[in-house]
């Protein structure tokens, strides 16, 4: 479905991230994207969902080259972006960003179905607003719901385990193995964090700017023990508890 | 549908009063043209013929109230003054509001002066919205709302009020005074398109132990238009009070906001919070993500940020 060719981008200050980055992602199935910090996997990521454009490099989907395309058109070829560092907004509630991620009217039903799927009580949380007064978790939680609910062909999540706790974590895996068994999709998770690894059907390993490793999680997994030498149980690059 | 009934239907459910039978009073061009009273809410005229009257009795719970008013032709200066007296213990929903309807290069303006006398435990939610419709060139559509809240012990109003748009001039002013254990929450939304410009003025005196005032402002100013908020809230006795002025700036809009606490108690607790600003370009980016155009993001903030 998604193909990278030769993707180069550098920071504004000239800073080379990606360096002749290729990959393809294909029409369903779970990769996750691990490596180092730095590596270039969030940058990745926005380049895929259009929010930064490659230097050189082209970005192919179904063979239509959407290099160019921006963030709103790349969206509406289904493609769906749910950010690392979530964003508030006054005044929208919680129903208004899920019924604007569906591209319509949610009924209550949807509404708790969607919110159910990332640990939260729809009851409790739907009139909401999205502003400052829901927590790190609860907000990261919202904007993967926002995301689900729009059920795109490709859904890039950038760390969903950031800031969420561990109950809410378990919801969150089970949310992306039903989307996996439900969703004719193809899911890409940024992520470090052992538990979204062991669910993968692939890992993708991205360091220094490039695809270092690419495989089934069966192959990979046990190697990522040479890029950090941290025991599994904890975060499989950084060695962090989690 | 009349010019009146379009107004009316924007500034009020208008309809859905009627049917349900409400007690209400519509005035048009600054004359009352119908008015209806029911056993628990009485509307009369004021002797001298300047606005209304109205009495809603002991203990009436659940009631509407609905006195909407509309200038439907130029050079009109209308000015009214409502009373509203709520007896010990109701509990009543009163909607206002004021439509202007003019065309290129006409001018007219309603003055609407509310006083509220809110007995001891009574409880009122205020409704009022303010637009301005027709034409598009050289109008003067001036809407000058003065609101002033006596709220007895123990009573309690809300305010939620709103200028939705085509109004070029307007200065809301809201004076409150606040006795033990009375609460004042006034949410107000506020949109500047053009050149057209609008001041906001609360003075609120917590007069009485436990008392509490919520002044929450949230405007848009796009286009050339100007805005500016003035809040005053003096505490005397042990009370708490929150003004919040959020306003979004598109365009060459403006905004100035001045809020200012006077804490005349030592057990007076206040706070004030200002934030103006254009929209985060994250949140337009977030909303392109679901595949609306940088337009339409932008047309929902507002929206739900002024809703």
């Amino acid at each position: 479905m998604l193909a990278l060719h030769d993707i180069h981008w550098s920071t504004p200050e000239g800073v080379p991230i990606l360096k002749g980055l290729d990959l393809e992602i294909g029409d369903r199935g779970l990769a996750v994207i691990t490596g180092p910090n730095g590596g270039g996997k969030t940058t990745l990521a926005k380049l895929v969902a259009g929010l930064i454009h490659p230097d050189s490099g082209r970005i192919l989907l179904d063979g239509e080259d959407i290099t160019d395309l921006d963030v709103t058109e790349r969206a509406r070829k289904g493609i769906s972006y749910a950010f690392q560092q979530p964003v508030r907004f006054k005044g929208l509630t919680v129903r208004d960003l899920l019924c604007l991620g569906s591209g319509r009217q949610l009924d209550e039903k949807d509404v708790c179905s969607l919110l159910s799927k990332v640990g939260l009580c729809a009851k409790d949380y739907k009139d909401r607003e999205v502003n400052a007064s829901l927590s790190g978790g609860e907000i990261k939680r919202i904007e993967i719901a926002s995301v689900l609910a729009r059920q795109s062909r490709l859904v890039i999540f950038d760390e969903p385990e950031a800031g969420i706790d561990l109950w809410s974590f378990n919801g969150l895996i089970e949310a992306f193995e039903e989307m996996k068994r439900s969703h004719d999709a193809s899911e890409v998770i940024i992520s470090h964090q052992e538990r979204i690894l062991a669910v993968a059907d692939r890992i993708i390993v991205v360091e220094g700017g490039k695809v270092v490793k690419d495989g089934p999680r069966e192959e990979v997994l046990p190697t990522l023990a040479t890029i950090s030498p941290c025991p599994m149980g904890r975060d499989a690059i950084t060695g962090v508890r989690l | 549908m009349s010019t009146r009934d379009e107004l009316l239907d924007l500034i009020s459910d208008w309809k859905k009063i009627k049917k349900e039978g409400c007690a209400h009073n519509i005035r048009e061009n600054g004359k009352s043209v119908e008015r209806l009273s029911t056993d628990e809410i009485e509307i009369t005229p004021k002797a001298d013929g300047s606005g209304l009257d109205i009495h809603v009795k002991a203990g009436v719970k659940g009631k509407k109230v609905a006195i909407p008013a509309c200038v439907t032709a130029a050079d009109i200066d209308d000015l009214v003054y409502n009373d509203f007296f709520i007896a010990e213990g109701a509990d009543v929903t009163i909607i206002a509001g004021c439509g202007i309807h003019v065309h290129n290069g006409e001018a007219a303006r309603h003055s609407g002066i509310h006083r509220f006398f809110l007995a001891p435990h009574s409880k009122v939610l205020y409704l009022e919205k303010h637009v301005g419709t027709g034409g598009t060139r050289d109008t003067k559509r001036v809407i000058d709302p003065v609101t002033e809240v006596t709220l007895g012990e123990g009573s309690t109003l809300e305010m939620d009020t709103s200028q939705i748009g085509g109004v070029d001039e307007t200065r809301r002013v809201t004076r409150g005074s606040l006795a033990s254990g009375a609460r004042l929450i006034v949410k107000e939304h506020l949109l500047t398109e053009g050149v057209e410009k609008a001041s906001t003025d609360f003075e609120i005196t917590l007069e009485g132990d436990d008392s509490a005032v919520d002044l929450v402002s949230r405007s848009v100013a796009r286009g050339h238009s100007s805005q500016s908020y003035r809040s005053v809230i003096t505490g005397k006795a042990r009370c708490t009070g929150h003004s919040e002025c959020d306003a979004i700036i598109t365009e060459e809009g403006r905004v100035s906001a001045s809020p200012a606490l006077n804490a005349e108690s030592q057990d007076a607790s206040l706070i004030h919070e200002a934030a103006i600003g254009k929209i985060a370009g994250e949140q337009i980016m977030k909303l392109r993500t679901f595949g609306l155009s940088e337009e339409e993001a932008e047309q929902k903030i507002i929206e739900g940020f002024l809703r």
